[in-house]
């Protein structure tokens, strides 16, 4: 799960990470506001979950109230589209007003989950303000990396050792480390996956300041997070996801137009392929669960048809313990109950096959049943061009 | 032989009186499965399915000398499962739960390291489908039925990804020595790698199927230790072909997010392992039953 800027500066100052003075505004009136709170320049930032906010227009400078306004009002209630939100873009609906900062110098901090060493990795570059992706091609021999050993926790040394690694001076250090372990603290007790501040800068006035925060949380440790999972923003979700995982399917929009229902997440994924290896285009990734009760299949047909581009439906259910015969039930009880007239291909493997295809073929509806992987996806491919 | 089980292997089961562990618990004693007990702290001295239940794992292998476990306690407390497991003097051990939190797992991996390599239990999973060794033993939620004794091991993430494998090879006529879930969590008791070295090792497995998908190192991983170390021939099909980056597809590990970690990459870096690759999810069968052809050819 992400969230905001603002709610991610929140959480790391409680760690004692220094940020910047700020407050929230949802309109342009409460923008100037906040702006006359804090005194003096300020910036006006978009709060999106996305980096590359300042490319699209959603991060400003702003001297006067006149421009604040000016800003609030271009900002507010737009899409701001960058590479990261899609082509769709994401809606600003909340604005953080804060103090500007005379920046010295700009450092990258990021903090990891290291699949490879199975520990929290800690990344830092003295060439802050780029995307890491951006600092590993171009300047790769600027980034320093620390593992911390899970037994004991991260180290004061280890964060020693990255800050005179960024060669600042050593009174910085001294205001640097508190940062990184804070940032480290924040990480290991609030169960996230990534935390990233870019860029922690050194001010003209020798501070240390978080002028950018991003966090990212552990989706399976929100049940013992409840003030982490508060800070959820529906918002910035596709409504098409978050109506699907509001009900307990995993379900990743995508932009073709045939609609998928699968059991097992593998499996969704060889379903995707076989679509595109047969000239079709998905229009989603769905994993109803290793069961597939008719219940759950009415549920995702339901999942699935509130994306408006979908022209034909491929359910593709591997029936272990579950029986073919009562998923081709519940498929068929689905598609009379929510009367869907759109061709629906239907492979059913496994666990009683025959009878289950025999109640998809005799149900009188307009469902086609299909025996192998490859001749379901040809099918719905073909369907979906006709229709 | 097979590996990590067989008919043999005392089998524990840890969360065994709650309903999910009772009707698997049930399938794998009809399967064969040889369960000697389970553990479900607070029900110890009564007996469920006609086996013994314990308080602790400790107080079960001292009972019954259980050599195998199987984990279907809930998400907050799977972890602390595990780690009884492993204590106890537990060999090998399936978790099945999904949703454990990634720093638990690290925990995990951490705490079994207390113990030297030679005597460590193997972990396979979280969030996986289980091991099966075909007419020997299921330790799993696994249909049985759809595995056919053979000599191919199968080794994947997702579960009814391998099913699909199993038929498959199944209407060729394919046998399976044992079919090991390495489950599809960023953080995981035994990698491809781990579970290809035991494959490698074992006398009654010719081949081996991986099944791989987006996400993570352990399939260049695999690749490199595959044209390394083994002898045997390793095909392999990595789902996610049409993923796009960023994205999480259903497993919590099942995310692009660095490179090398897409499907088109990790096919590439396999194919330059010497790993013959299934183009499709529907030809992992017959990709595998061309190369154990050119095997009893070279025989």
């Amino acid at each position: 799960m992400d969230i905001h800027e603002y709610q991610a500066k929140e959480l790391l100052a409680k760690f004692g990470v220094p940020i910047a003075r700020g407050g929230l505004a949802y309109s342009p009136e409460q923008a100037t506001y906040r702006a006359s709170e804090l005194g003096g320049t300020v910036v006006v930032k978009a709060q999106i979950h996305s980096g590359a906010r300042g490319k699209a227009g959603g991060v400003k400078v702003c001297k006067s109230e006149k421009e604040i306004e000016e800003a609030a009002e271009f900002m507010l209630g737009r899409k701001l589209v960058t590479h990261q939100t899609g082509p769709s873009g994401k809606l600003v609906s909340r604005l953080y007003i804060e103090e500007a900062t005379n920046i010295d110098r700009e450092i990258y901090l990021g903090f990891v989950m290291d699949r490879a060493s199975e520990r929290i990795v800690v990344v830092a570059s003295a060439a802050g303000g780029m995307d890491i992706e951006e600092i590993s091609a171009t300047q790769p021999d600027t980034i320093i990396r620390v593992s911390v050993d899970p037994a004991v926790g991260m180290q004061q040394f280890q964060a020693r050792e990255l800050a005179f690694g960024l060669g600042v001076d050593p009174d910085i250090v001294n205001k640097i480390v508190p940062a990184i372990m804070g940032c480290y603290r924040a990480f290991r007790d609030l169960d996230a996956m990534m935390v990233e501040i870019n860029p922690l800068v050194i001010t003209k006035e020798k501070q240390v300041l978080a002028l950018d925060a991003k966090m990212s949380f552990d989706d399976n440790a929100l049940f013992r997070r409840p003030h982490i999972a508060e800070l959820r923003d529906k918002s910035q979700e596709d409504p098409r996801e978050t109506y699907a995982s509001d009900r307990g399917l995993a379900y990743v929009g995508l932009d073709g137009d045939i609609g998928c229902i699968v059991n097992g997440a593998g499996l969704a994924m060889a379903t995707l392929d076989m679509i595109k290896l047969a000239g079709g285009e998905p229009a989603n990734f769905l994993d109803i669960g290793g069961g597939a009760s008719p219940e759950r299949v009415t549920k995702s047909f339901k999942a699935v048809l509130r994306d408006r581009n979908v022209k034909a439906i491929l359910v593709n259910v591997f029936a272990g313990i579950n029986r073919c015969d009562w998923v081709a039930k519940g498929v068929v009880d689905a598609v009379k109950e929510l009367e869907i007239t759109m061709p629906i291909v239907v492979r059913l493997a496994g666990t009683n096959v025959e009878e289950g295809r025999k109640i998809i073929d005799n149900s009188g509806l307009t469902v086609i049943s299909a025996e192998t992987l490859a001749d379901a996806a040809k099918q719905a491919v073909e369907a979906a061009k006709k229709a | 032989m097979a590996i990590f089980i067989n008919e043999k292997t005392p089998i524990l089961i840890q969360g065994f009186t709650g309903r999910i562990g009772t009707f698997h618990a049930q399938e794998m004693i009809d399967y064969g499965s040889n369960v000697v007990g389970g553990v479900t702290p607070g029900k110890g001295g009564t007996s469920h399915l006609g086996r013994p239940v314990f308080n602790t794992v400790k107080g079960a292998v001292d009972e019954t000398g259980a050599e195998a476990s199987i984990v279907f306690v809930p998400p907050p407390f799977a972890a602390d499962a595990i780690m009884e497991a492993a204590d106890a003097g537990i060999k090998y051990c399936v978790c099945i739960t999904d949703g454990i939190p990634a720093q638990d797992m690290i925990r995990v991996k951490r705490y079994m390291r207390r113990y030297k390599k030679e005597g460590r239990m193997i972990l396979t999973g979280p969030n996986c489908a289980g091991t099966i060794s075909p007419g020997k033993a299921m330790l799993g939620i696994m249909p049985g039925h759809i595995y056919l004794p053979g000599r191919v091991g199968i080794v994947g993430r997702s579960g009814t990804l391998g099913y699909e494998a199993a038929e498959q090879m199944k209407a060729l006529g394919i046998g399976v020595s044992t079919s090991v879930g390495i489950g599809g969590d960023p953080i995981n008791g035994s990698s491809h790698r781990d579970v290809l070295e035991h494959f490698e090792n074992d006398p009654d497995t010719d081949a081996v199927l991986m099944i791989g998908e987006i996400g993570g190192p352990q399939e260049a991983e695999a690749g490199l230790f595959a044209k390394e170390h083994m002898k045997k021939p390793v095909v392999a099909y990595i789902a996610g072909l049409s993923a796009p980056k960023g994205r999480r597809m259903g497993h919590a590990g099942a995310i692009v997010s660095a490179f090398g970690e897409s499907a088109a990459e990790k096919v590439e870096i396999l194919k330059g392992c010497g790993v013959t690759i299934a183009p499709t999810p529907s030809e992992m069968g017959s990709t595998v039953a061309q190369v154990i052809g050119r095997l009893k050819k070279v025989a």
